[in-house]
């Protein structure tokens, strides 16, 4: 089977800053990714390459390919013809959480349903029974059914992020990418969200890329790591490696950003009384 | 502390002198001063100002003012009905203006739409806005002729331009994750715009719409005048044959109407905001 994601030497500047640089990925179906890293060394232009929302550097050193599940995203700095289907199947999460504030929540979840139905259905927001049904049932399994007409801006952070998850539910998606879902968050909603998620991508076979700079969560819901620097990727490898003295290691000072004050001994494992206590295989 | 203690102590710190405007300054201030008296003067003459004039014929203002005073309104029904068709004129003409506006304003937002095509409309929508409804009334006089219909072309083809920059503004202005949201789910550029978009926009659209359609009733009042239908026609026409109390009463019903529209209309729009 194809990659859920697969990115081939893929660069993206902005003026004079190297954004990413030459980073090749591959995501397997079903895999859980986190990607971590300080404000400013990628991960969040690496997610917006992977799901086509802005385009790779067309003079790379290499081709700058991006397939997900063997449908290509772009190549060569141009978007690719099929990318609505590619889209189709990759779910998004922001930080922002990325909600319509003025329409139901509702509504919100069955906006994933727009790509599989008919364009002019959908354009006339025309659901049927049946996309109800699915779309209410996706805000039943990550736990705000009880929400489902009240206007999104109205649910606080946490639940218009849970809001966000039941989208990529109905959507289908075989691969969610979620950029910093948990950084505006308090530590009991960021808690919860990352429950939903791990959960969500159990239960469902979902491949999960999760970018963070908290780097404690991803030592706890993640088995894999991927840690950028400067646009570039310094680690790939198990979360079992990754501890302060490493991170240190591997970013010097900036190391700081990415783990909390009381953690950051140099020579210190990660303690154990890290926020999140539930472990997650 | 005297000011020669302040000054003694200013000394002490050695502090520089004060800064002095330096002479090019002072000298461009002053033909600034020039250049103003100079257009106001010429403008003066240009639109030949003439204060006394108000003085010499005080007699037919009195005449004017006491039956101005003195308000006609027995032909009441003839000035309701009137009214109605200025509004009509309105109405349409801020409907049809809305629905081109919408089209035109997310085309002419940079945020939606490429370059190339924002620029051609964002030029046309200006031309629609620079030339005045009057203007557009004459116009359409001469194409469909007297009375209403030609009022409604008027404020349609000059609304548009103003909802569509108005429309476009708003759209410039959003938040443009949840239109990446809508991205991500595959949907298309039209889905993007109404699950993303609009959502952001409608309120200010709304309250945007109501305002203009205020400012057509104005409008709508004045392209009587010119023989765009409506009560401005009824005006014109009183002012013509020097019936002052009856152009009076035309005028208290005016301002009336509009008034209560104002007042209508920004209650509406505070629920919108």
């Amino acid at each position: 089977m194809a990659a859920a994601l697969q990115l081939d030497r893929v660069s993206k500047t902005y003026g004079a800053m190297r954004a990413v640089e030459d980073v090749s990925l591959i995501i397997q179906p079903g895999e859980r990714v986190a990607l971590i890293g300080a404000s400013g060394s990628g991960k969040s232009t690496l997610i917006r390459l992977a799901a086509g929302l802005i385009l790779a550097d067309p003079h790379g050193q290499g081709t700058g390919a991006v397939h997900s599940f063997g449908v290509k995203v772009q190549e060569g700095g141009r978007l690719a013809s099929e990318v609505r289907a590619a889209r189709r199947h990759i779910g998004l999460v922001f930080q922002q959480f990325a909600l319509a504030g003025r329409m139901s929540v509702l509504t919100n979840v069955l906006v994933g349903a727009l790509g599989r139905i008919s364009v002019l259905r959908g354009t006339l927001g025309l659901f049927n029974e049946d996309e109800r049904r699915t779309a209410y049932a996706a805000l039943a399994e990550v736990g705000i059914a009880q929400h489902a007409a009240k206007r999104a801006r109205e649910l606080s952070g946490g639940q218009q992020q849970r809001v966000a998850i039941a989208r990529a539910l109905v959507q289908g998606a075989k691969l969610v990418l979620a950029d910093e879902p948990i950084a505006s968050l308090d530590p009991k909603s960021a808690k919860r969200v990352m429950d939903t998620l791990v959960t969500m991508s159990r239960d469902h076979g979902i491949a999960l890329v999760v970018s963070l700079h908290q780097v404690d969560y991803a030592t706890a819901y993640f088995d894999r790591v991927v840690a950028m620097n400067a646009g570039r990727v310094v680690f790939d490898g198990p979360a079992s490696q990754i501890n302060a003295a490493f991170l240190t290691e591997l970013y010097g000072a900036s190391a700081e950003e990415l783990i909390l004050p009381s953690q950051f001994v140099v020579g210190a494992s990660v303690p154990a009384e890290i926020p999140v206590t539930q472990t997650v295989s | 502390m005297t000011a020669a203690d302040l000054a003694h102590r200013s000394a002490e710190r050695t502090l520089p002198a004060p800064p002095q405007t330096p002479f090019t300054t002072q000298l461009f201030r002053l033909a600034l001063a020039a250049l103003t008296v100079t257009v106001l003067v010429f403008a003066w003459y240009e639109a030949e100002m003439n204060p006394a004039q108000l003085v010499r014929d005080a007699g037919n203002m009195a005449t004017l003012g006491a039956d101005f005073l003195r308000p006609d309104f027995s032909d009441w029904d003839v000035y309701v009905n009137a009214m109605l068709e200025t509004l009509a004129i309105a109405i349409w003409g801020t409907v049809l203006a809305v629905i081109a506006g919408i089209p035109f304003g997310i085309l002419s937002a940079d945020n939606v739409v490429p370059r190339w095509v924002a620029f051609p409309i964002r030029r046309m929508m200006d031309a629609c806005r620079a030339i005045n409804e009057l203007v557009f009334a004459l116009i359409f006089i001469a194409a469909v002729g007297l009375g209403p219909f030609a009022g409604v072309l008027a404020l349609f083809i000059h609304t548009t331009g103003v909802v569509a920059k108005l429309f476009s503004e708003a759209v410039e202005a959003i938040d443009p994750a949840p239109v990446e949201g809508i991205r991500g789910t595959g949907g298309t550029w039209l889905q993007e715009i109404i699950y993303g978009v609009l959502p952001q926009v409608m309120p200010l659209w709304i309250s945007y719409a109501l305002y203009r359609f205020e400012s057509n009733v104005r409008s709508a009042t004045v392209l009587g005048i010119v023989g765009g239908g409506g009560i401005g026609m009824t005006f014109n026409e009183t002012m013509r044959g020097f019936l002052y109390s009856q152009a009076s009463a035309i005028l208290i019903m005016v301002v009336i109407t509009v008034s209560l529209l104002d007042m209508i209309s920004q209650n509406i729009r505070k629920r919108f905001i």
